[in-house]
């Protein structure tokens, strides 16, 4: 700049920060840093979550299986020939089970594996579940009786437990369920390729089962139970808590009842979950008599825990739209309800929903208030066979299932705990990613 | 300008809860003429010219009392549904606000509701009628389905004032109508008011003097709630009679 003569002398440089700038620049840093270092604590926990649930979880979508060659001998399964199904219903697990136990023996025969175990300790490799499995096999076909059939017996929760990494030969020293013998066998037969770990369909599609049976227990049924509550939720909480958002926010007259009810919606939905789940057995199953256990009271236990929420968020998209709107439909003449239903309406829907989406989740992952309705325990073991025993018959529903194995004292049901868990987040992270589409969709900007 | 009293206001008082807004206010408004209504901030000029189609009924506040009268009848009557009341007298508000719907619906949806087409093609003409009184048509033929939100500012506005007339209006109510628009927008709004006072009654609220005086035959000058003075605008602008008014247009309160 020495072409330019002359310049006035600056009285402060601009070039040199004075302390007072080094101070503040110096405050605004570490105010930042605290941020950074806050969201990396949050993301390293979320990240030892994930890992902890899918590293303890994936194991029960993983099950072993022992493929055998089973002889189903009309003598035992059908006496009098005619395939009649009455009578081979009559047969119970305990005409099967010698099948199994002598298809096994075949099959540790023609492998030429040699063991000293009797045929009975050898047959306790498989589940307990599974001449149940093959029963229920021959009553949809009937009309294999009589041939030899391939079939995929579930194994002990042991045996599945010890190829998973489980269980180990030194564990099972006080275990009455299994012996090294045994583990020897499972051994040769996973060698000799009969006895194999793969997907196991029926943890995501089966329903629960007792204590000694981990390895046949399932997520479909108490996901029925919650899909039937999600739609008592849908079709009650969605319309009421619309209606009267609408209402009180566009039609209301604003006097202290309005404002004793908004503060008191308010503090519904702070209300803890297990107030409600009372509630529901005071209201729902002691006065009015609706049966125990069903998801239509779980159904309405939750409708009245989400509705505060959609409550509040329908009102805040409602008074997100802009007044302007209002008055636009009201100057040329349409009605109060013209300009909410044509208007408002449309353009607070994204929020409506999204509010309804999250409450939804919320209510899907809620176990407190159906503990007191009891839907928590050991309850069906069949899914429903139509919609009215699905609202009506006793059922449980994802997280209450996940906390019942997680209370049980077999390991291989603290593995299902997790694998359910994975289940239940794999919904809720769906739902929400609907949510957050559905925003971004149809949000319109004015 | 007819000398047919279209809209007669009677010792009307407005209260928003406490505050008197508007102190016993009597005029009369002619049938297709443009009336201004001038005044600094907060002088009532709107509030009075939202009690011309009860658009204050929406404010669960305020109280109007004494009588307006339209062609003779009395609006705040118990039988009057304001529904009604505002398909005749139309509203343009301050600040453009189209509804974030295509042009052509934009227009329609008046029409529409009070069931004035008997069909498809009918509705069509009623739109371009409107769209071309609001000296609009020609920028939005070739796009009636697009967003009217997309349009300029001046464009939104004329868009509000052919929504307005579309309902076939009587009396059409402006607030403020150019008050967020540029110059070149003003003055197409300001020949478009001229044009409509041929068919409507048309009240303006304002506040430049200029703009008053250059579309409106009447006008009415409000200060703390009162009308302090109303006559012809040439009169109100070369000689005014209240000290008030003069104070106010030669700019020294306000």
């Amino acid at each position: 700049m020495t072409d330019l003569p002359d310049h006035t002398q600056p009285q402060r440089s601009l070039l040199q920060q004075d302390a007072r700038t080094v101070k503040r620049n110096r405050a605004e840093k570490r105010f930042k840093m605290y941020g950074i270092v806050a969201i990396a604590i949050g993301l390293l926990m979320l990240a030892i979550l994930l890992v902890t649930i899918v590293g303890r979880g994936t194991g029960a979508f993983q099950q072993t299986f022992l493929t055998l060659d089973v002889q189903l001998l009309e003598a035992k399964l059908d006496k009098k020939g005619d395939r009649n199904i009455e009578d081979i219903k009559k047969v119970s697990t305990f005409g099967y089970a010698p099948l199994m136990s002598a298809a096994l023996e075949a099959k540790v025969a023609t492998l030429g594996i040699q063991t000293e175990l009797k045929p009975k300790a050898m047959a306790d490799i498989l589940s307990k579940d599974a001449a149940a499995q093959l029963r229920d096999f021959v009553l949809a076909n009937p009309d294999l009786i009589g041939t030899s059939v391939e079939f995929k017996f579930l194994t002990n929760s042991r045996v599945d437990g010890y190829m998973k990494g489980r269980v180990s030969r030194e564990s099972i020293a006080n275990d009455k369920n299994i012996n090294a013998a045994q583990l020897d066998l499972v051994d040769a037969l996973h060698a000799a390729g009969a006895l194999q770990t793969q997907f196991n369909l029926s943890f995501i599609t089966g329903a629960d089962a007792s204590d000694a049976r981990p390895e046949a227990a399932g997520m479909g049924v108490a996901m029925i139970g919650s899909l039937f509550m999600m739609l008592v939720v849908l079709i009650l909480a969605l319309p009421i808590g619309v209606a009267a958002s609408i209402y009180l926010e566009e039609f209301a007259p604003k006097n202290l009842l309005t404002d004793i009810i908004e503060v008191n919606i308010a503090n519904l939905a702070a209300v803890p979950s297990i107030v409600f789940g009372i509630l529901g057995l005071a209201v729902f199953i002691n006065y009015m008599h609706l049966p125990n256990s069903a998801p239509l009271v779980g159904g309405l236990v939750l409708t009245l825990m989400t509705l505060p929420t959609i409550i509040i968020s329908t009102r805040a998209s409602l008074k997100s739209v802009p007044p302007s709107i209002r008055d636009a439909a009201l100057g040329v003449g349409a009605s109060k309800m013209q300009s909410v239903f044509h208007h408002v309406l449309p353009l607070a829907a994204p929020g409506i929903l999204t509010g309804t989406i999250i409450g939804l989740a919320q209510a899907l992952g809620e176990t407190a208030p159906l503990l007191l309705i009891g839907m928590v325990g050991f309850i069906a073991s069949n899914p429903p066979d139509s919609i009215a025993s699905g609202l009506l018959a006793p059922n449980s529903a994802m997280p209450a299932q996940i906390y019942e194995w997680a209370k049980r004292a077999d390991p291989a049901f603290y593995e299902r705990a997790w694998g359910g868990i994975i289940i239940l987040l794999v919904f809720l992270v769906t739902m929400n990613a609907i949510a957050v589409l559905l925003r971004r969709r149809f949000e319109r900007r004015w | 300008m007819s000398n047919k009293i279209k809209i007669a206001a009677r010792n009307v008082q407005v209260y928003y809860g406490d505050n008197h807004a508007i102190k016993d206010v009597s005029v009369d408004i002619l049938d297709k003429t443009v009336t201004a209504f001038i005044g600094p901030s907060g002088c009532g000029k709107s509030t009075f010219l939202r009690c011309i189609n009860r658009m204050n009924d929406t404010i669960a506040i305020s109280s109007v009392q004494g009588d307006i009268l339209i062609d003779g009848e009395d609006i705040y009557d118990s039988n009057v549904d304001p529904v009604q009341l505002r398909a005749k007298v139309g509203m343009v508000f301050q600040k453009p606000n189209p509804f974030p719907k295509s042009i052509y619906d934009n227009v329609a949806y008046g029409p529409r509701i009070h069931g004035l087409a008997r069909n498809k093609a009918d509705l069509d003409e009623i739109v371009e009628r409107a769209l071309k009184r609001a000296a609009i048509w020609n920028e939005v033929k070739d796009r009636l389905l697009a967003p009217g939100t997309g349009l300029s500012g001046g464009q939104q506005q004329r868009l509000c004032i052919a929504r307005a007339i579309a309902t076939e209006p009587e009396v059409l109510l402006m607030d403020e109508p150019c008050s967020a628009l540029d110059p070149i927008a003003t003055a197409q709004v300001e020949e478009l008011i001229d044009e409509l006072r041929q068919d409507y009654s048309v009240v303006i609220v304002t506040h430049s003097m200029q703009q008053a005086a250059r579309v409106s035959q009447k006008t009415a000058f409000f200060h703390l709630g009162h009308l302090v003075e109303y006559g012809e605008t040439d009169k109100i602008f070369t000689s005014p009679e209240d000290p008030r008014t003069e104070s106010y247009i030669t700019g020294r309160i306000g």
